[in-house]
Parts: structure tokens; C-alpha cells; sequence
């Protein structure tokens, strides 16, 4: 009976559990993010139920966005009056998978919870003073339910990764010529756990041709292979 | 076969009462700018249907013109055709001011045709109706115009002077009216088969209404059934469970009596009152009604009027489900990879979520518009409205060149830019400048100096309209800090509208 068994190749317990190990890939941990934003997250995405925190510039906000909105996701943006959803179109934003919330003073944080039980990523300008107990609870929710949380503004709870835009420098405005063309941009990002290994890169935000695209000439090639290598030996 | 015996109700003019005008003023009611209805008094001066309105208003001077409105018409008609159906439910709209129905059951109740046409009349007698039973529609409304019940069987010879005209066909009337035939007797009295062989079937039409034998049935709208359900709560409800308990066994029940009808409701709303009489109502987009899924919209709302300021003071008495706009049910069809499908139904029901909590223009979705400014490129519709298409074809002059400005204020800020000896710059009527800009300060903020700048780029909006009339220049400014500003002046006020952040 037992020599049967095993001429039906019936697997010994070991390699069995090897076998049905619930595999999860990178792919469904992380949404994906524009080609140029890669190499400023540790998993060359945003992993869901992180939290990232954006200063220096709504449109790196909006262009963190645009990655997981080009593929399918559902995004909502919560408290941001001013966001300006032309800017948003052009990198990418569906906006027909973008809900505008108006988030009031008192009553964001439920609104926030409630929508990150059902979209990917939401797009948060907390008010200036937020209450410990309302960053946490929210972190926790984003963990739990895999979305990420993007917050902007001066007011950012600690988060998981920080990014921060610095060195905007405009192309094509003359002194009463031209018009703003493209940007040059340094981007920082500092964090927890994976992220904390401090990333640059050099952006075109908004680049000459609309979009997002790395700045050619300061070898931001030689830094995805070190970012990849140093995932590999974790 | 022989025509049915028929009661019309016919406004005369409907389109001039509609439009809330009386008989007594001089009113026309234009369409495609020829007049389709006009009041007595207009009429007595001479205004006719289909007269150009120039003509018209120069045969009856100090004539009001109204637009036509259809919509306003059928409207307006509700009303009276209510009241008609107290007497026959099964009634038909010929068209907005007229209504017709089979008298047979209604007569023999209130006996006899004239003691019924009497009845509806004086029904009706807050507006301006005429009541007349006859042998068919046709003969029944040419009846109603001159408030007649013409006996049984007495169709034929109640038409026979009427003018071809009254048959509404305007190219046969004019070619019978050509050869000698000129009233409905007239025409009544040639062979059937010599009709059918020189008009067709359409000369034939005619011939059998004038001969009195109107066989078209009454198109009798049914009435819509009743789908509402609702409950009053005794002892009134304190608690939201308690009411949402309820609603549960009305959503249950609504369910039931849409899937007898094998109809679903995309819309339902939701009414609740309370001891003291407030009222709430709500409009709920519902895909693929689930009782639990309606119940718990219900709590949704509930909840969101009592997180809300003016929220009720005593409990619940009264719970109100209505669908008000109800769709046959084909089932619904998940995506075949299961994936996307269910996302969008999570992300909506989390939306209508949102909305009862914070009212329903709190959720809006962008859509592309076209426009000159940022602001103005987009359009913010609350989430569940349906979505006008995308419409950007126009050309816009002056329109803002992309990249477009991430940050674009929900209201303006108001800044100072002046020139290298701290003068105010000003622009000028054909877009000259006084000066170069040197220094700006947004919303009494720090000085920033400017490194670069493009403008003016001068805009002149709705020039033919004096109120929204609205003359401004843009500019974009650099400063040295690195800020990029969308800046726009408008009668020597400049404001950021945008900033490029």
C-alpha cells in the first residue's frame, strides 16, 4: 500500500508544505508606482497598508498617485479643496476612479476610515492639528485593510515613508517670455523599517513633455541596481 | 365593429394656461419662432398658428411671447388628468389638454352621458376645460369643443358640416378642399372604394372618420402601481437600531413586491419623521436592491441626521421606502475576472457611505469641461449624478497651456506685485504693462523676488453679457524662492489662482 502510494509520487510531508506555502507575490504586496518613482520606494512600490508622507509639492503627491490610478485602482482624495485635477489628468489620474471628499474639521478621520476600507489610495490633508490617537487609529486601519495612506500638508503624522520634494527648478520661463515648461526636482525619502536607507532622486516633475521622468545624466540607473542588490540579500 | 362611446376633456389653448396665462391676456406661445398657441384675445387681433413671430406681434400689439415648453405642458396637465381619473382610472392623454376615456361603466354610475359630462365638467372647472361625450374620439373631441354630448349613433350627422380641416391633415384637406369637397358630409358621401383608389389608405382614414366610425380604441394609461411601502413606529423609535429594524422588514418587503413585478429600483428614497415633525428625506442610488443592503442605507442616513447639527429632537414615528425610478431586472453580471467589478462596488458603496455622513455634494467625482483657466477645466458632480460627457471641442483663446498648476485655490488669494521702485504693476486696456515686475507678496505675506515671468495673456469673457462680463490678464511668475505662481489681475487687483507646487 505504502509502495504504491509512493509510485503515484505522493510528495513527503516537506516538500508538500514547500509546495502549498501560501506564496504571495511582491506584485500583490505593493501597487505600482511611475517608472521614475521607483527607486525612491524600498520595493520599488507602494506597499499596501504603508503610510507615506509627501512635503515639498502636491504634484508629487498626485504623481505618487497616478501609478496605482493607471493600473485599475481606486484612489480618493479627502479634504483637498485646492487640488488641481487638470495637473491630476495630465500625470496620469483616472478621474473617473478619483472621488473628491470634502473632509471637515471634525469629521475627516471617520470619512478617511471609511474610505480606506474600500479604495487603494487615499490622498489626505489632515487639518493642522492632529490627535495622536486619530493618526494611529488611522495607520492601523490602512495596515488592516491594505491601502495606503498618502497624507500632504505641514502636519503629517509620522509615517512609514517620507518624501520630500526639494530644489524645484522651472525650465522655459523667461523674464516676460516663454511659459513654465518642465521642472527639475530633487526628491528625498527617508523612513521606517525598509525605508530607512535615505533614497534620492533627480526628477523632471512636471518633464518637458507632461509626466514624470528621471532626470538623464546623474546615473539614477547605478542606484536601482544597489537598491535591487540590497533587496535581493534581506 | 362600432366606435367606442367617448368623454374628452379639452383645454383650449393648453399651451397659454400652461405657461400660467389666461384666456383674457394678449399671450402667444412661440416654437421654432412660429406661434403654436395663442390666447382668445390674441386670436381676436388676428394671431394665428404658425405665423412668424414678427407677423404676430404686429397684429396684436403688447403681446407677451412665451417659449414653448413641452415638459411644462404635461406638467401642468397632471392636475387635471387626476382629476379626470377619479371617475375612470383607465385614461388616456391624447396630448397635454386633452384627455379622453370609454364611458361606458362611468355613465351608467352617474346616469346617463350628460349627467356624467356634467359631473366631469364641473370637476375640472378650475381651469379652463370643455367636456364632450360622443360616438369615438375624433367626433368626441370636436364634440368637447363645443361642450356638446351628441347622441348615440349621431356621430355622422354631428360631423357632416364640419370642414375638412378639422380632420388635421393638412395637404389632403387642401387637395380635397381643391376638388369641391369641402365638408366631412361631402366626404362622408363618396364610395368608400373610389377613396381608397385615389388617397390610399390614408384618404381612407379620413373618409371613415367623417363617415362617423372611429375605430381607434382609447389608449388607456395604466396606472403605475404602487410600490411605497411604510411604517409608523409605535412607541416611536429612540435608538437608530430599533428604526433600522424596521426598515429592515420594509426593505423585505419592498424587495418582495418589486421582484413580483420582476422590476428593480436604481433609486429609492428614504423618509423619515419624527415626534415633533421633522422630516428627512434622502435620495439613495441602489444598484441590485438587497433588503440588507437598502436597510442598512437607512442606518447610513439615520446615523448622518443625528452626527448632524440640526439634528431631531424626538423619536421616530414614521418610515417611508418609495422607489422612484424603477427598471426591469435583468440580473446583474459580475466581470469575468471577478476583480474590477467588485472593486467598483466597493469603493461605491463606500462612497454613498461617505454621503450619509456628510450629505450628498460632500462626494463629487472631476469631469473634464472645457475652459480657459484651471478652475474652470473641470466640473465637480456629486458622486452617483450622471456624468455629462466629456465636451472640450471649443477652441479657448487664452486658455492657460500645460503643465497645469497642482494647487488651484478654491478661492483666490489676493497678492501685491510691484515693480523694481515698489509702484504697483498695472496692465493696460490693450495689455501693456507699466512695468516690469520685481517683487510679490502673496496674501500680505513676505516680499519674494520675481525671477521670471510670461504675461499678460489678457482674457475678455462673455463681452455680450453686461453682469458676467469679466476682463482680466494671467500671468505666470517665478520668484526666487522657487515658487511658481498663476497670477490674474482684474480691474488693477491681482490674485494667485493657481500655484505650479
Amino acid at each position: 500500500m505504502a509502495l504504491s502510494q509512493r509510485a503515484i509520487g505522493a510528495p513527503a510531508p516537506v516538500e508538500l508544505r514547500e509546495v502549498a506555502r501560501p506564496v504571495s507575490l511582491a506584485r500583490e504586496r505593493t501597487l505600482p508606482v511611475l517608472a521614475a518613482l521607483e527607486p525612491l520606494l524600498p520595493e520599488g512600490g507602494l506597499r499596501r497598508g504603508a503610510t507615506v508622507a509627501v512635503s515639498g509639492g502636491t504634484s508629487l503627491a498626485l504623481a505618487l498617485v497616478a501609478g496605482p490610478s493607471v493600473a485599475g485602482s481606486w484612489c480618493a482624495a479627502v479634504g483637498m479643496p485646492s487640488l488641481g485635477l487638470v495637473a491630476a489628468a495630465e500625470v496620469g489620474v483616472a478621474l473617473e476612479r478619483f472621488p473628491l471628499v470634502a473632509g471637515s474639521r471634525t469629521d475627516w478621520p471617520a470619512v478617511t476610515a471609511a474610505l480606506l476600507d474600500a479604495v487603494d489610495v487615499v490622498l489626505l490633508c489632515p487639518p493642522p492639528h492632529v490627535r495622536a490617537s486619530d493618526a494611529r487609529r488611522l495607520r492601523a486601519r490602512a495596515r488592516e485593510r491594505g491601502a495606503v495612506l498618502v497624507t500632504t500638508g505641514a502636519s503629517t503624522p509620522d509615517a512609514d515613508v517620507r518624501l520630500t520634494m526639494t530644489r524645484g527648478e522651472w525650465e522655459g520661463l523667461g523674464r516676460g517670455h516663454g511659459r513654465l515648461a518642465a521642472r527639475r526636482v530633487e526628491v528625498v525619502a527617508t523612513g521606517r523599517g525598509a525605508a530607512a536607507r535615505e533614497r534620492r532622486a533627480s526628477l523632471w516633475l512636471p518633464a518637458p513633455g507632461g509626466g514624470v521622468e528621471r532626470l538623464a545624466g546623474e546615473t539614477p540607473s547605478g542606484r536601482v541596481q544597489l537598491t535591487n542588490a540590497g533587496l535581493g540579500a534581506r | 365593429m362600432t366606435p367606442t362611446r367617448t368623454l374628452v376633456v379639452w383645454c383650449p389653448d393648453w399651451p397659454v394656461t400652461a405657461a400660467g396665462f389666461s384666456a383674457a391676456d394678449p399671450v402667444a406661445v412661440l416654437s421654432a419662432n412660429r406661434v403654436l398657441a395663442c390666447s382668445a384675445v390674441a386670436r381676436a387681433d388676428g394671431v394665428r398658428r404658425g405665423l412668424r413671430r414678427r407677423q404676430a406681434e404686429a397684429r396684436c400689439p403688447g403681446m407677451k411671447v412665451v417659449a414653448h415648453d413641452p415638459g411644462r405642458d404635461g406638467r401642468a396637465f397632471e392636475p387635471v388628468v387626476a382629476a379626470v381619473e377619479a371617475f375612470c382610472p383607465r385614461v388616456e392623454i391624447v396630448r397635454p389638454g386633452v384627455c379622453a376615456f370609454a364611458t361606458r361603466g362611468p355613465s351608467r354610475y352617474f346616469g346617463g352621458d350628460e349627467a356624467l359630462a356634467a359631473t366631469v365638467a364641473e370637476a375640472v372647472s378650475n381651469v379652463d376645460a370643455r367636456v364632450g361625450v360622443a360616438d369615438g374620439p375624433f367626433a368626441a373631441e370636436l364634440a368637447a369643443r363645443q361642450s356638446a354630448v351628441v347622441p348615440p349613433k349621431g356621430s355622422a350627422a354631428f360631423l357632416a358640416p364640419f370642414p375638412v380641416d378639422v380632420l388635421d391633415q393638412p395637404e389632403l384637406a387642401d387637395l380635397l378642399r381643391r376638388l369641391g369637397i369641402r365638408t366631412l358630409a361631402e366626404l362622408a358621401a363618396l364610395p368608400a372604394p373610389a377613396v381608397l383608389a385615389r388617397f390610399g389608405p390614408e384618404g381612407m382614414g379620413a373618409h371613415r372618420l367623417a363617415a362617423g366610425l372611429d375605430e381607434r380604441p382609447i389608449a388607456a394609461r395604466v396606472p403605475p402601481p404602487d410600490l411605497v411601502v411604510a411604517a409608523e413606529l409605535d412607541p416611536p423609535a429612540d435608538r437608530v437600531e430599533t428604526a433600522v429594524f424596521t426598515a429592515r422588514g420594509l426593505a423585505h418587503r419592498l424587495h418582495q413586491e418589486l421582484g413580483m413585478r420582476t422590476v428593480t429600483a436604481t433609486c429609492v428614497r428614504v423618509e423619515a419623521e419624527t415626534t415633533h415633525g421633522e422630516t428627512l428625506s434622502r435620495l439613495w442610488r441602489v444598484e441590485g436592491t438587497s433588503p440588507l443592503a437598502l436597510a442598512e442605507r437607512v442606518r447610513w442616513q439615520l446615523d448622518g441626521w443625528l452626527a448632524h447639527p440640526a439634528r431631531p429632537t424626538g423619536g421616530l414615528t414614521f418610515l417611508r421606502l418609495a422607489p422612484e425610478e424603477v427598471v426591469p431586472d435583468e440580473g446583474r453580471q459580475l466581470g469575468f475576472w471577478g476583480g474590477d467589478r467588485a472593486l467598483d462596488d466597493r469603493a461605491a458603496r463606500a462612497l454613498v457611505r461617505v454621503q450619509g455622513m456628510l450629505g450628498p455634494e460632500a462626494v463629487a467625482m472631476a469631469v473634464m469641461a472645457g475652459g480657459r483657466s484651471p478652475a474652470e477645466q473641470t466640473r465637480l458632480v456629486p458622486w452617483g449624478d450622471p456624468r455629462p460627457p466629456v465636451d472640450d471641442n471649443p477652441p479657448w483663446p487664452g486658455r492657460v497651456p500645460p503643465p497645469s498648476p497642482a494647487t488651484v485655490h478654491a478661492h483666490s488669494l489676493p497678492a501685491e506685485l510691484v515693480d523694481a521702485v515698489g509702484a504697483p504693476v498695472a496692465v493696460g486696456s490693450r495689455g501693456s504693462t507699466t512695468a516690469e515686475p520685481a517683487r510679490l507678496s502673496i496674501d500680505g505675506g513676505r516680499w519674494a523676488e520675481v525671477v521670471g515671468w510670461a504675461g499678460p495673456w489678457p482674457v475678455e469673457e462673455r463681452w455680450w453679457d453686461t453682469t458676467a462680463h469679466r476682463r482680466r490678464a494671467r500671468w505666470q511668475l517665478l520668484t526666487a524662492d522657487g515658487g511658481a505662481h498663476l497670477l490674474s489681475v482684474e480691474g488693477g487687483r491681482w490674485s494667485v489662482e493657481a500655484t505650479y507646487d
